[in-house]
């Protein structure tokens, strides 16, 4: 294997993940990794009436944009490996949805590769949810928000 | 023929999640095709009342409204997106 290169694992699934070994997974014993910065995003239930959030996503459009966004990240910074996990299907309140991982030599690194990764993947990867009410009915589509815009844009090259 | 393919809400107003349908010659950019589509019958017309919040891909990759289409086979429209 290249150790120069990026390693950059995309995955889109209904299953649950677990964080400790996808991050072993992604640092793959190399010696020359000194950060992992791994950001995990949970289903979040603002009030007591939600059952779950039911993610639909774009098969295909969403693995490639976060690819995309995650090969951007490896061009801005120096990456040894990016690693993004994101469910889809029905996820309950307190459950996993996403998770996003940089590694590299030194944690600046580390810290700005998830971070923009995350604030793209936001805005820019395919994906939709909706909520379900403990009622057995279904709310609305999540909006989208203002600030996850806002957040994007602060990565435009100054 | 083109593919039209649906997500989130704009699935559910529409009532299919794709289609495929002939475009006529004068569908040259995706307001175009938004235009056209607004004729299409009822549901169609009321979605897009809500066009500028409708975001749209292009053969899987993000495109304007004043984008050209050119010989796109698959054409996605969606809302906003809300994962992560």
């Amino acid at each position: 294997m290249d150790r120069t290169a990026s390693q950059i694992v995309i995955r889109i699934q209904a299953d649950d993940f677990d964080g400790e070994s996808e991050i072993a997974a992604l640092i793959g014993g190399r010696a020359d990794i000194g950060a992992v910065v791994a950001f995990t995003g949970l289903c979040r239930a603002d009030g007591d009436d939600l059952a779950a959030l039911e993610l639909e996503h774009y098969p295909g459009m969403a693995e490639a944009e976060i690819r995309r966004i995650a090969e951007e990240a490896c061009q801005r910074w120096p990456l040894h490996g990016i690693l993004a996990i994101h469910r889809h299907g029905r996820i309950a309140p307190g459950e996993r949805i996403v998770l996003v991982a940089a590694a590299s030599s030194h944690r600046q690194a580390a810290f700005d590769g998830a971070n923009f990764v995350m604030d793209f993947l936001k805005t820019e990867a395919p994906f939709w949810k909706k909520e379900h009410r403990t009622d057995g009915t279904s709310g609305d589509w999540v909006s989208a928000k203002d600030a996850d815009d806002e957040a994007r844009k602060r990565w435009a090259e100054s | 023929m083109v593919k039209l393919v649906y997500f989130a809400w704009v699935r559910e107003r529409i009532g299919k999640s794709s289609e495929e349908i002939e475009l006529p010659a004068s569908v040259e950019t995706v307001s175009d095709l938004l235009d056209h589509m607004a004729t299409r019958g009822e549901a169609y017309a009321e979605l897009m009342q809500h066009r500028n919040a409708i975001r749209v891909a292009i053969d899987q990759e993000h495109a304007n409204h004043d984008e050209r289409i050119g010989d796109a086979s698959e054409i996605a429209l969606f809302p906003p997106m809300t994962g992560g």
